[in-house]
């Protein structure tokens, strides 16, 4: 297996990320191939694209929870990031608060942390234990200890899958509402184009490991590979607007192998 | 991580050093144990890492494929003669006075080092990922863990045995998550019910001339039992109050 490389050099000035040719293979498989992606501050940054395109692989090489084969991924130094899993489950056996949850997050600052827990609208869960939270108040909770972390980087793996159409909706008016506040640039992965358009500085639309298209929301959407892409597949160019939200939850698979040696 | 894999992970360690070296519990430890237990702990970390299969099942492969090479290897090994029955259930009444220091200088060593990881280890114990992206060097952690782990099996080895070693990892602490609200109380509680565990064992074992090993485990068995029909007596009681 080739040695993966970890990112060494600043980015750029005014970027927080920014990759280049990033290729990054699993056995036969190529996962990546050639991305380039930039990410700039107060930025939001939508990845597209179908099931097994390499949103989840791209989102997490970015943000170093992968390593690459080759490619140049150059990052701000000190960067701090807030991960948001698309699944976070926690064993049953381990007795844990949200509050104890948050506390673990960042650092000793108890006044971000309260500013966080405001700003997601979880106040009234800290002393609930985590595992009996539901899918929306879950997804909440970890945004608010992202944002207790006070990030420079806020990545969000399909943070409204599994949410019906209202709480996605405001979930993403929140998360444009706290990039003004906060001031982070977000990688943000969704199925939903319709939600995430408006939201979006700028999408990437993968499909197979490739960016078949980028931009603007509104020029991606006019792209020909991204119909091609999603015109078979239906949610953003559906007749009905809330057809969606009666589909299957779609699951991406996680990525299995840890190449990273922290 | 699995439910077992947690466990493991997670408390059992403090309960056993701490819990039991009050309870003038001896072991032979001897370097031999605790460098190939470290050697096993490096190869599970490494196979985790490629993620082919599950934790637990490595675990079980590890962990038998040791034992029965052990065993095998002590065979080969003819002019040694070795009290198989105690390696494999552990004989605490042959614990000597150096084995009881051994014990407190360990079992002080191992509390340390577990206060030491214990903010790190919690976050990678709830997600790993996440722990990553937070800075915490994960695997560095799981090392360290792992290191401490086997040390305390090693320590826990000459009082249990072997092939109880895992019992005492697991049964405690499982009883401590009825009462427990936060890890850390969950740690104490599990310290305590093993120091409770290896008392009444060792009653038992006094009083009817049980072999100790085993009676431990039974007194952590029937401490787990107790507990689990009483909370659920507790809640139904709750219940049907909450009805009238």
């Amino acid at each position: 297996m080739f040695r993966l490389k970890k990112r060494a050099t600043p980015a750029p000035d005014g970027l927080l990320l920014h990759g280049r040719q990033l290729t990054l293979r699993r056995g036969q498989r190529v996962l990546l191939r050639d991305v380039d992606v930039d990410l700039a501050e107060r930025e939001v940054l939508t990845l597209v694209g179908p099931n097994g395109a390499g949103k989840s692989t791209l989102l997490r090489t970015l943000i170093g929870l992968e390593g690459y084969h080759q490619g140049l991924l150059l990052t701000r130094p000190g960067l701090r990031v807030g991960y948001v899993p698309q699944q976070f489950a926690v064993d049953r056996n381990l007795p844990l608060t949200v509050d104890r949850l948050l506390s673990l997050a960042g650092g000793r600052d108890s006044f971000a942390r309260r500013q966080a827990v405001e700003d997601a609208g979880v106040g009234h869960l800290l002393r609930q234990a985590v595992q009996d939270l539901s899918g929306g108040e879950l997804r909440r909770v970890l945004l608010a200890r992202a944002l207790s972390r006070k990030p420079h980087v806020l990545a969000l793996d399909e943070p409204a899958a599994g949410l019906d159409h209202n709480s996605q909706t405001s979930l993403y008016s929140l998360i444009q509402h706290l990039r003004d506040r906060y001031g982070f640039g977000v990688l943000v992965i969704s199925h939903d184009l319709h939600l995430v358009m408006a939201a979006s500085d700028q999408v990437v639309c993968l499909g197979h490991g490739r960016v078949c298209c980028r931009g603007e929301p509104a020029s991606v959407q006019e792209h020909p590979e991204y119909r091609a892409l999603f015109g078979e597949l239906g949610p953003a160019t559906a007749v009905f607007p809330h057809a969606h939200s009666h589909a299957p939850v779609l699951t991406p698979v996680k990525p299995r192998s840890n190449v990273h040696n922290g | 991580m699995a439910p077992d894999g947690l466990l493991w992970r997670y408390l059992g360690t403090f309960r056993l050093t701490w819990g039991c070296s009050w309870f003038l519990l001896g072991i032979d430890l001897n370097i031999g144990v605790i460098s190939v237990c470290a050697l096993l702990a490096v190869i599970l970390i490494m196979l985790r890492a490629r993620q082919r299969l599950a934790d637990d099942t490595l675990l079980g492969i590890l962990a038998h494929s040791s034992l029965s090479l052990g065993l095998v290897a002590l065979a080969f090994m003819e002019t040694v003669r070795v009290d198989l029955m105690s390696y494999l259930f552990g004989d605490i009444l042959a614990v000597t006075d150096q084995d009881l220091i051994w014990i407190f200088v360990g079992g002080a060593g191992i509390v340390t080092g577990l206060l030491l990881l214990w903010r790190p280890l919690l976050m990678v114990t709830i997600h790993e990922d996440v722990a990553r992206a937070d800075g915490v060097r994960v695997n560095l952690i799981l090392i360290a863990f792992m290191l401490l782990m086997a040390a305390v099996i090693a320590i826990a080895m000459k009082i249990v045995g072997i092939l109880l070693v895992t019992s005492l990892l697991i049964i405690p602490a499982a009883t401590a998550r009825t009462f427990a609200r936060t890890p850390e109380q969950m740690a104490m509680f599990a310290a305590g019910i093993g120091c409770l565990a290896v008392a009444i064992g060792m009653s038992g074992s006094f009083a009817w001339d049980l072999p100790s090993g085993p009676s431990i485990v039974v007194g952590a068995v029937f401490l787990f039992v107790l507990t689990s029909i009483g909370s659920a007596v507790f809640l139904a009681m709750q219940r049907s109050a909450a009805r009238r």
